[in-house]
């Protein structure tokens, strides 16, 4: 509201937006605009929170505090009809490709088509076949998920995301395990998908050269702070200490590579855990350590 | 002395709140099971491996305990000399007991933990979330197929079971031990009661059809999306399955029979 302006070219905005995990605050009150049509990239060192910040645009995680709107509509205070009418103009792409295990390239792209429309199986087929030849795997219609590396299943599940032309895209790590060669090509479809359609896509991404290739704006988030924003331009040259080590990959610098955690001597020295304490579930036993690339 | 407290307070409050997301996961199973209706085809599939897989195991399972029900029965008729009620027997016990009960332990081990290991691995592959952001609602898409699925086949399971096993008490009575042919089937369609014991059998495993069904997706749903977390969840399915029945069993039975 305060910032209508921006709101304006905005087809998704964040104010104010706090988010924790437990006791881990992942964003401390970050406010980010997405421009219509334009490819915005959000970088940061991995355990950041880029793919919780995608989920909670998606409306599949609350913050504590603060707003998303998404095309004039704050997303957390929909119902779940207008919600799910929301998401099918919002194609995402995640991590790692979430194809159904149990239907081949060709049925998983025809999915949604399936069950969002009434098209005959004639059109299902032509569309289908479309988008798989945008990115580049008509010919693996017939395989199974199983059976495609990891850079190929997340081009399936681009094609998939852009199944019901949607007005906006999420990539989540597009290009992490990507050969050179579709690598290249991929970072082609993104800008052109961006420009003939007319999509707005968001970026998450820590492969600092690909991204800055094809972004408008750039966000670098660390620690739960937006740690610098421009153009790639503007990010390249900032003097901000966070943003030149994250752009060059430095090691040392503000960013630490180690998850937080107690003084290593101590942990060396002290034994852990009193008697009783229940154990955390395994997914937070193995916290994502940070890494850069 | 007070970590203790704190661990048995922990664990009441972390039983309770998995209580209450079960209640809500029930209550939007439930609703989507509407959608179902208009998508038969959905039901199909999942009636084809929740329940037509369970034919074999159900079916050999059966024959096995009939003719133990034909030999144990006949040995202690036959010391009052009213073998000829075997029949009544044989098939009392498994309508009334052995077919709800023994058919719903085994589709527990056989279907449930196929659903929680499947909708478990799905979570951890990010499959349910993919389908949230197409807009596409798992619940309706995914479990409410298979629990209608479960609940359905769970009578028919447990009928082909019980009638399995009076044919293999047929087998080991008559064909073995010497029990009149006729007075086997005679005996038994005379004393079984349609309501007393068929309904009555027919009720108790769609409630154990309905309590497995929920467990089994309930535990995949819930579960913590990596290859430990499944494993656990399969586990749990197997055993609240098993002592759920037997509980409900008991219950049932005390209801329906306890009066006569
Ligand atoms: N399901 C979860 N439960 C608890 N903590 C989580 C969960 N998912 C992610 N996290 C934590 O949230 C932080 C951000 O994760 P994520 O958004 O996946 O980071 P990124 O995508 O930037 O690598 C990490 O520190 C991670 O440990
Ligand atoms: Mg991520």
């Amino acid at each position: 509201m305060d910032n209508l302006n921006s709101t304006q070219n905005s087809l998704v905005s964040v104010h104010n937006l706090t988010f924790s995990r437990g006791k881990k605050k992942i964003f401390n009150d970050i406010s980010l605009e997405f421009e219509r049509g334009k490819i915005t990239a959000i970088m940061g060192p991995s355990g950041t929170g880029k793919t919780t910040l995608l989920k909670i645009i998606g409306g599949q995680l609350f913050p504590a505090h603060g707003s998303v709107t998404v095309n004039g509509r704050n997303v957390h205070h929909l119902k779940h009809d207008e919600l799910y009418a929301l998401r099918k103009r919002m194609g995402m792409l995640f991590q790692s490709g979430a194809l159904l295990t149990d239907m081949n390239v060709f049925n998983n792209v025809a999915f949604p088509l399936r069950e969002h429309t009434q098209l005959p199986e004639s059109m299902i087929r032509s569309l289908v076949l479309m988008k798989l030849e945008a990115v580049g795997l008509r010919g693996a219609r017939d395989l199974m998920p199983n059976e495609l590396s990891g850079g190929m299943a997340r081009r399936v599940a681009l094609a998939r995301a852009i199944a019901l032309d949607p007005m906006m895209i999420m990539y989540d790590e597009p290009f992490t395990g990507q050969d050179p060669i579709s690598m290249g090509a991929l970072v082609l479809l993104i800008k052109s998908l961006n420009t003939t359609l007319g999509l707005t896509s968001i970026i998450v991404s820590h492969d600092v050269q690909e991204t800055a290739a094809i972004a408008d704006y750039i966000y670098v988030l660390s620690e739960g702070k937006v740690v610098g924003q421009g153009t790639p331009q503007e990010i390249q040259k900032s003097e901000s200490e966070w943003v030149q080590q994250f752009m060059t990959g430095a090691a040392d610098g503000p960013v630490h590579f180690h998850y937080p955690a107690k003084e290593y001597m101590d942990d060396l020295l002290h034994s852990e855990k009193p008697l009783f304490s229940r154990q955390r579930p395994p997914s937070d036993r193995n916290a994502k350590r940070r890494r850069y690339s | 002395m007070m970590e203790f407290f704190r661990f048995l307070g922990a664990g009441t409050r972390a039983s309770f709140a998995k209580l209450g997301r079960a209640t809500f996961f029930l209550v939007d199973m439930l609703s989507g099971i509407s959608s179902v209706v208009i998508r038969p085809r959905l039901l199909l599939k999942q009636l084809y491996s929740v329940g037509v897989l369970s034919f074999l195991i159900i079916t050999i399972s059966g024959l096995f305990v009939g003719m133990v029900l034909g030999l144990q029965g006949f040995y202690i008729l036959s010391r009052f000399g009213a073998e000829e009620t075997l029949g009544v027997m044989v098939a009392a016990s498994l309508v009334r007991e052995l077919g709800p009960v023994v058919a719903a332990l085994l589709f527990a081990g056989r279907a449930g933990s196929a659903l929680t290991a499947e909708i478990g691995l799905m979570k951890a592959t990010e499959q349910l979330s993919g389908m949230e952001m197409m807009a596409i609602d798992p619940i309706k898409r995914i479990i409410s197929p298979r629990f209608l699925a479960g609940v359905l086949s769970m009578p028919l399971l447990a009928a082909l079971f019980s009638a399995v096993g009076i044919i293999g008490g047929q087998i080991v009575g008559s064909g073995l031990l010497g029990v009149d042919d006729g007075a086997y089937w005679s005996q038994m369609q005379a004393n079984l009661d349609f309501q007393g014991d068929i309904i009555n059998g027919v009720i108790k495993s769609v409630v154990f059809g309905f309590v497995t069904s929920w467990i089994a997706l309930f535990e995949g749903y819930d579960a913590i999306p990596t290859a430990e977390g499944v494993s656990r969840a399969t586990t749990r399915t197997v055993v609240n399955s098993a002592f759920s029945i037997l509980g409900l069993d008991f219950i049932l039975t005390a209801l329906m029979f306890g009066d006569n």
